[in-house]
């Protein structure tokens, strides 16, 4: 680069007030190698890009530098300037002489010589800078969605909608996921499975959508707008094309009595099931473990009473390959096991609250299922033990949630406007019952919620107390719960009939494992970790991979299904493009000094890099040398910084750019 | 801050490698709130600290710099996933070998300073600076490189394949040969 043109912005006075502007532009000048430089008011508006442009014309420059302001500012604008003049965009550089001078140092000649020198370095970048062309890939306009809750649902749905082809791949049986357990929803009480399950038909429907259930992700491949996905799709026992759901396999399966998943394991299952009525597909699944068939040779009812013959025990996992350019993981919440501590994690168990031991302490999500119509008990609210109502109802929030001693700190955000729903639901259905609740602070913000809140506090007449639980046992038929009541500053005890804990909202088992598979980062909770708190929220720092729902954090519904459609919002702006471009700084390799080592390959965060084997005329191996998938590779460098041979370099950032950066020290 | 500048006897010259999304974007808000720092320092963007080569460090001591500093993002907050971790351990193990060679490790400075810490990048920036100067120049680098005659970037030429020859490379090749 030799004709290397200096453009000094004063920026209104930003600038000029304690650089002396004109003295850069004519240090700028006498820099070997820079053939213009001059100063402006405004260098990014409409006059001052002229400027550029024209100067880049008359001089014949090859390179342009910018004195301004950060290039997180404005280099878009100049680069475009510089492109526009005819330049290679990656010819136009920007020296920060805002932000890092004259906003922040107030002696004038001292920040004037650091303005000067800054100028300097970045010319030596320019001048060793190397035109570069944006990366085009192709993309692949079909979509997966990982998870088939609300969360997975919606964003398959909204994808579909638009015209794109979708892969709904679900770990269950069924889909439905969390949501089809629930009984009712706040704040507007409208009955879950009702708004639930035509969403549900819907995607089994969908001509868009292709749904495999009972499937898991066993490997990721590629990168953004070329993934291929290879799916795990387990053995049902049942012939998916045969079946027609009759279920007559299920009445006739001689094992009856198998605890309901489903139903938090209060009701019963047969060996050979669909998780819930309503589920899609409607095609029931063989419980091995539990199967006569499998576990002793002899039994085979159901084989012999299906009469389109499609229970298959010979039935063996399959794998397909699927092409797809985006990915929505959607892979949802569990619930917080309390009784002990899970086996490797750091997470502790609550023993005190006797959860596992005492039979009528249970979990929010089990008193969804017995306040369901659909539920074990039919909607009636009776307590597992000896099928009475219970009188007396104590639920406990913040279990496990904002317990940074137990190991998770943050908090679960929506148990406190279900446990306020759980009393309304107990109060409709038990009129004479009272309800009693624990909590720490009651966090409704949402739109209605305060005001649902409120209402089961003054309408439906639960007592709130503020405080905690530290023990409860059994006495008799009752259970003791001993807690405090900080506001009135006294010891409670109270003897109750049943005990609902709001237990915290953890991320799916395997979510660390999946995360892995995909190459997307989690937090030390396993959530999901989105690009941006703020501006990318649906974004993972892996391109082409979005988050919809609870596992990315604890979520409601509304705020599960927006972040679903948001998710599937980026997926159809990636659609929109039948190419991608990206920033083309990426690493490349000189193959002729690769020796092969591949540190550069342990380093690398995104699987960027892979062995290509070089051959001479006759087909022998001559060597093994790293390759950089341009469309794949981040551009974070580490790579070109642990590479022994320095036979890896990652464009706009090259050795020789820095080291004569440096130089001009 | 708008103290009147104290002219000093000796400015120290204070380099500083940093990575584009935390510590270049802290360093922009110190400037967007008009925060004041000692003007000693130079600073060069590099997309992630895992980037960031132990050789330039020498070679910014070499060409004069008395105090280097080396920001990126927090761990765990890498926009490259890992890169900061990457960095970290090559540092831990540069600074042993510079702290065996005899360098005063408190002329370099390793730190993360994420894009919303414009207060800290202003902290570590000033109290670099400070100690620096209270330490005085660091001449035994530049006398190295002025000893050792080390051919400079600009006179190497770069053959076809891309390597780089300096003149020392062409003697010493023609030595053997």
């Amino acid at each position: 680069m030799s004709r290397i043109g200096v453009f000094v912005c004063h920026c209104g006075e930003n600038i000029s007030r304690t650089v002396d502007v004109e003295q850069v532009a004519k240090a700028a000048g006498e820099i070997p190698g820079v053939a213009f430089s001059c100063d402006y008011k405004y260098m990014c508006s409409d006059p001052g890009q002229t400027l550029l442009k024209k100067a880049v014309a008359e001089h014949k420059l090859d390179g342009v530098l910018v004195a301004a302001c950060s290039p997180r500012m404005h280099e878009k604008t100049f680069r475009k300037a510089a492109e526009a003049a005819g330049l290679n965009p990656y010819l136009c550089e920007m020296a920060n002489i805002r932000e890092h001078c004259s906003w922040v140092h107030e002696d004038r000649d001292m920040a004037t010589a650091k303005a000067k020198d800054i100028v300097k370095l970045m010319v030596e970048r320019v001048r060793k800078g190397k035109s570069l062309a944006p990366i085009t890939v192709p993309v692949t306009k079909r979509a997966l969605v990982i998870g088939g809750g609300i969360a997975g649902i919606q964003a398959a749905l909204d994808i579909a909608d638009a015209g794109h082809k979708v892969v709904l791949v679900e770990r269950e049986p069924s889909i439905g996921g969390h949501m089809a357990q629930l009984s009712e929803t706040f704040p507007t009480l409208d009955c879950s499975q009702c708004i639930m399950t035509p969403k549900m038909v819907d995607v089994a429907n969908h001509p868009n959508i292709t749904l495999f259930t009972y499937s898991e992700i066993e490997k990721v491949d590629g990168y953004i707008g070329n993934f291929q996905v290879t799916v795990k799709h387990k053995a049902r026992s049942v012939d998916e094309s045969k079946c027609t759901g009759c279920g007559i396999c299920m009445t006739k399966c001689p094992k009856k009595k198998i605890p309901n998943e489903f139903d938090q394991g209060h009701g019963m299952r047969p060996a050979i099931y669909v998780p819930f009525p309503q589920a899609v597909p409607n095609t029931p699944v063989i419980d091995r473990e539990n199967c006569t068939m499998f576990q002793s040779g002899k039994c085979g009812v159901c084989a012999k009473v299906c009469g389109p013959g499609a229970v298959d025990y010979e039935q063996q996992d399959t794998f397909t390959v699927e092409d797809v350019g985006a990915i929505v993981v959607a892979t949802g919440f569990k619930l917080y096991t309390i009784d002990r501590k899970p086996e490797g994690s750091p997470i502790q168990g609550y023993g005190e609250f006797g959860y596992g031991t005492i039979p009528d302490i249970i979990d929010g999500m089990t008193f969804e299922r017995l306040a369901s119509a659909s539920g074990p008990t039919g909607g009636k609210i009776l307590r597992p033990s000896d099928g009475k109502e219970p009188k007396q109802v104590v639920f406990i929030q913040c279990v496990g949630s904002r317990a940074r001693e137990k190991g998770i700190s943050y908090c679960s955000k929506v148990c406190c406007m279900y446990t306020a729903k759980h009393t309304m639901l107990y109060h409709h259905k038990v009129h004479d019952g009272q309800a009693y609740v624990f909590f720490m602070d009651a966090r409704t913000p949402g739109k209605g919620y305060d005001e649902f809140w409120r209402r089961a506090v003054e309408e439906e007449e639960a007592v709130y107390i503020r405080g905690m639980v530290s023990r409860m046992y059994q006495r008799g038929d009752k259970i003791v719960v001993m807690g405090s009541d900080i506001q009135v500053g006294v010891q409670v005890e109270i003897e109750a009939d049943l005990v609902v804990l709001a237990t915290a909202v953890q991320p799916q088992d395997g979510a660390d494992l999946l995360a892995q598979k995909l190459g997307i980062s989690y937090d030390k909770y396993n959530f999901y970790s989105e690009a941006h708190a703020k501006l990318k929220p649906v974004e993972c720092a892996t391109a082409g991979i979005y988050l919809a729902g609870a596992c990315q954090g604890p979520k409601d519904i509304p705020d599960t299904v927006s972040q679903a459609s948001a998710a599937a919002a980026k997926v159809m702006t990636l659609f929109a493009k039948d190419k991608l471009e990206r920033d083309p700084v990426v690493a490349k390799v000189n193959e002729k000094y690769c020796v092969g080592c591949f540190a550069c390959k342990k380093v690398c965060a995104y699987g960027a890099i892979e062995e290509k084997e070089i051959r001479d005329r006759q087909g022998n191996l001559v060597k093994k040398v790293a390759y950089v998938n341009p469309g794949v590779c981040g551009g974070c460098g580490t790579c070109q910084a642990t590479c022994p041979s320095k036979s890896i370099e990652l464009d706009g950032y090259t050795d020789e750019q820095i080291m004569a950066m440096i130089e001009a020290l | 801050m708008h103290g009147e500048h104290i002219k000093h006897d000796f400015e120290p010259k204070i380099v500083a490698f940093v990575c584009t999304w935390c510590t270049y974007a802290g360093a922009d808000l110190a400037g967007t709130s008009r925060m004041q720092y000692p003007p000693n320092v130079r600073v060069l963007k590099f997309p992630c600290t895992g980037r960031i080569d132990p050789v330039f460090i020498l070679r910014a001591f070499q060409k004069g710099a008395d105090g280097v500093l080396v920001s990126g993002c927090h761990p765990g907050d890498c926009h490259y996933m890992a890169g900061n971790f990457h960095a970290r351990r090559r540092f831990a193990a540069f600074r042993a070998l510079l702290d065996f060679v005899g360098v005063d490790l408190n002329r370099l400075q390793f730190s993360w300073v994420s894009a919303a810490e414009g207060g800290k990048w202003v902290d570590v920036v000033t109290e670099l600076t400070e100690r620096v100067r209270a330490m005085g120049p660091m001449p035994e680098f530049k006398e190295l490189e002025h000893e050792e005659q080390w051919s400079t970037f600009a006179e190497a030429t770069v053959d076809k394949s891309g390597a780089i020859n300096t003149p020392e490379l062409k003697e010493a090749y023609d030595s053997i040969g």
